[in-house]
């Protein structure tokens, strides 16, 4: 990471694979559960109980069971306790990664987040308001989340330089991009990343006072009749690794990271351009990078929210980008099932494509009654057995944040 | 070997706007106005906090035009004035035009204050009246998409939060992008305002701080002519080394610098003696300044107005070095090394 003007320039590029991923959604908690939902297009939704929602147009989410505290030495309970909702989602799902690649110790760490320790900030407002004093210190810390990360990597038992990305809903994937091009140009063997976000009762009233939820909690990202999407919480993490590293410790090999593109929709704070121009940049980085042409892509995870302006300048862009490919392009959104994680989303929809590379299936955009015919690629609709070998997920947040990644399921390719 | 230059500076603090204000306030160790923010609480108890605010802006030609920063809350002023003081008007324009791949990075602490104030305090009042203006202004990448919209770039534009010392990792995240050719040229900024919600909660950690507010911004090139960027090690993190005075050792170390009279240090001391501990046991008798201890504490802001103050002192006084540190509050350690 650190940054000389005497070191050498950037090798050529090494091959970067994830040897470990871990995932917390309202489907469930871990790989094998969460796979188990989306492989049976199950759905995840429930009214929310964490806040007052009764004066809200919209009342549910992907509201998620909040794991219990891990086995940890180095985190106590009191820890645990204080620990906000987010970052006991991004504990558990960091812990998974880091165990099933069998890694811990120094390494540099990205996280994306957009809402953070929203909550407890939320606290420390509430109570101010009426000018308590009382445990307003403690939340002051804890609503910080380099605070709430430092003591999850502290409890993970994981040192090493810490970047927390927030670019609204393109973290998460910005998180795991940084990680590959460092690890890609031989500053880091390994990294953890990864994106999270909690419920939050400001992030869910803001979204509903832009009427951006769909007022019947259920999103249908890419139908003609879609009204909103539906908010969720969760988080994805990954030890992203250079090969020779992997090799060399025999870790466990998922699927490598071939692109990340990033670029900046300057089109407006919170729509879309409606020809998904920035989108189009970063997917063809993203394969530029990986040495594919689209119709290679077996799969793309859209960012697919469900909203009206999102979907129709995402399809435009896969259409520009795919050119005549586009009819052969396998596209589905997974907020269909679980809402959008904001923060998290990048993360854990990466790790959902990692999931399709392992079990060679596809999952659906459900609950679609009418395809939009902005719709020219093959939309899955259902879960479908296929052969996988190259996936893309597309991040697009508030602010023009757009992000897109690329993995295969051959190691070093 | 690579070289990546500071080929423009942009300030707005509690001095004023502008880097000359900010240079001019360190030269003459002119303390900043101090103003009190009053609210009154739910049980009727008035409560005042002393605070450094920026100055009214005199001169609406510091703020680049553009609608985008109509609704823009004083975080994404003060980071537009600063981004465009460092652009200069050959650069701006050259953006605007297509010419320059002008990337962003922006580093903060506190983000959007006020309007996330302000919405909560509506979500409370009424969920349903909660103004729709106000929310999207109050996501921590706000004010630097604002920016990207304003020099109309379509270049990477990553937001980091962090403590007092993330300043650091932006200009370690920039100089990675000019080395890859992500971009021809990168605005670092770090903006920070202040109300009463964050005012306050700064007095829990010590009342002999003086909250205040600002935007620091750094434009870094490719072989430029300006002072040059020649380190910025690995910030330590609390998660591997919590004791302040060791992981600052270690920051130090890796800093590699000799206090041989041509180096100048920008500390980040508040002068809260216990914030203070790590880098006042470091032995130093060459030029020292401590940008925070005169100004006020403008959170993620801080170490970048100390940057700032670095290199026009160091451009002024014809120093060989300068050395810029933050000691974090709950995060890490970092700082960075410039050269002429």
């Amino acid at each position: 990471m650190a940054y000389r003007a005497d070191s050498k320039l950037p090798s050529s590029p090494r091959p970067v694979v994830i040897t470990g991923a871990g995932i917390v959604t309202s489907m469930g908690c871990g790989m094998a559960a969460n796979a188990d939902g989306f492989r049976a297009g199950r759905t995840a939704f429930r009214e929310v109980d964490l806040f007052d929602v009764s004066g809200q147009r919209t009342k549910t989410a992907g509201q998620a069971d909040l794991p219990d505290k891990p086995a940890l030495d180095a985190l106590s309970a009191k820890e645990w306790e204080r620990m906000d909702r987010g970052t006991r989602l991004a504990l558990t799902a960091a812990q998974e990664a880091l165990g099933e690649s069998g890694t811990s110790g120094g390494m540099p760490v990205m996280v994306g987040t957009s809402a953070g320790a929203m909550p407890v900030g939320e606290e420390f407002y509430r109570h101010a308001l009426n000018g308590g004093r009382r445990g307003q210190f403690e939340r002051v810390e804890r609503y910080q989340p380099q605070r709430q990360l430092t003591t999850m990597l502290r409890a993970l038992g994981v040192g090493g330089p810490l970047r927390i990305i927030s670019n609204a809903c393109a973290s998460g994937a910005n998180a795991i991009g940084h990680a590959f091009q460092m690890v890609r140009e031989g500053k880091a063997e390994r990294v953890l990343a990864g994106g999270y976000d909690g419920l939050a009762q400001l992030v869910f009233a803001g979204f509903d006072s832009l009427q951006a939820l769909s007022p019947g909690g259920v999103p249908r990202p890419f139908d003609a009749n879609r009204d909103g999407l539906a908010i969720g919480e969760g988080a994805g993490f990954v030890v992203v690794e250079s090969v020779e590293s992997a090799l060399a410790r025999n870790a466990p090999i998922r699927a490598s990271v071939l692109g990340y593109g990033a670029a900046t929709d300057i089109h407006h704070l919170t729509q879309p351009n409606p020809e998904g121009d920035a989108a189009l940049i970063t997917m063809t980085q993203a394969t530029e990078m990986a040495g594919l042409e689209p119709g290679q892509i077996d799969y793309i995870n859209s960012h697919g929210t469900g909203t009206p302006l999102n979907d129709v300048a995402e399809a435009a862009a896969i259409r520009r980008w795919a050119g005549n490919d586009t009819p052969s392009i396998r596209v589905s959104s997974t907020k269909s099932a679980i809402g959008h994680l904001l923060g998290g989303a990048g993360a854990v929809e990466s790790v959902i494509c990692l999931m399709t590379l392992d079990g060679q299936w596809l999952p659906g955009s459900l609950n679609i009654r009418e395809v939009d015919p902005a719709v020219e690629f093959d939309l899955v609709r259902e879960p479908r057995e296929a052969e996988v070998k190259h996936v893309l997920t597309n991040s697009f947040g508030f602010g023009g944040a757009n992000a897109t990644l690329v993995f295969g399921k051959e190691a070093g390719e | 070997m690579s070289r990546i230059t500071v080929s423009g500076l942009g300030a707005v603090s509690s001095a004023g706007w502008g880097v000359p204000a900010l240079l001019d306030a360190i030269a003459n160790n002119r303390p900043p106005e101090i103003s009190e923010l009053e609210r009154t609480t739910g049980e009727g108890v008035v409560v005042r906090t002393s605070v450094a605010r920026v100055p009214a802006l005199d001169d609406r030609s510091r703020l680049p035009r553009d609608q985008r920063l109509r609704r823009a809350s004083a975080v994404g002023k003060f980071g537009a004035a600063a981004a465009f003081e460092a652009l200069g008007s050959e650069r701006f324009e050259a953006s605007r035009t297509g010419d320059l791949r002008l990337g962003v990075v922006c580093t903060m602490m506190n983000g959007c204050v006020n309007y996330s104030n302000r919405f909560y305090g509506e979500v409370l009042r009424d969920p349903g009246t909660a103004s729709p203006i106000l929310f999207p202004e109050t996501v921590y990448n706000a004010p630097s998409s604002h920016l990207s919209a304003v020099t109309r770039s379509s270049a990477p534009n990553d937001t980091l939060v962090g403590d007092g010392a993330e300043f650091f990792t932006g200009l370690e995240l920039a100089a990675e992008w000019l080395e890859r050719g992500d971009c021809d040229a990168c605005l670092v900024v770090a903006p920070e305002e202040t109300d009463w919600l964050s005012a306050e909660a700064m007095g829990y950690y010590s009342h002999r701080m003086l909250p205040s507010e600002g935007a620091a911004a750094l434009l870094l090139e490719k072989g430029g002519s300006g002072p040059c960027l020649l380190a910025v090690p690995d910030p330590v993190n609390y998660a591997e080394e919590a004791d302040r005075l060791a992981g600052f050792a270690r920051v130090w170390q890796d800093l590699d610098v000799s206090d041989n009279g041509h180096t100048l240090w920008s500390d980040g001391r508040t002068g809260v003696a216990r914030f203070d501990r790590a880098e006042s046991s470091v032995e130093w008798n060459g030029p020292r300044l401590s940008v925070r201890r005169l100004l006020g504490e403008a959170l993620g802001a801080a170490a970048g107005l100390q940057t700032v103050a670095a290199l026009g002192v160091l451009e002024r006084e014809g120093f060989e070095r300068a050395v810029v540190t933050a000691v974090g509050g709950n995060e890490g350690l970092g700082g960075a090394v410039f050269g002429r």
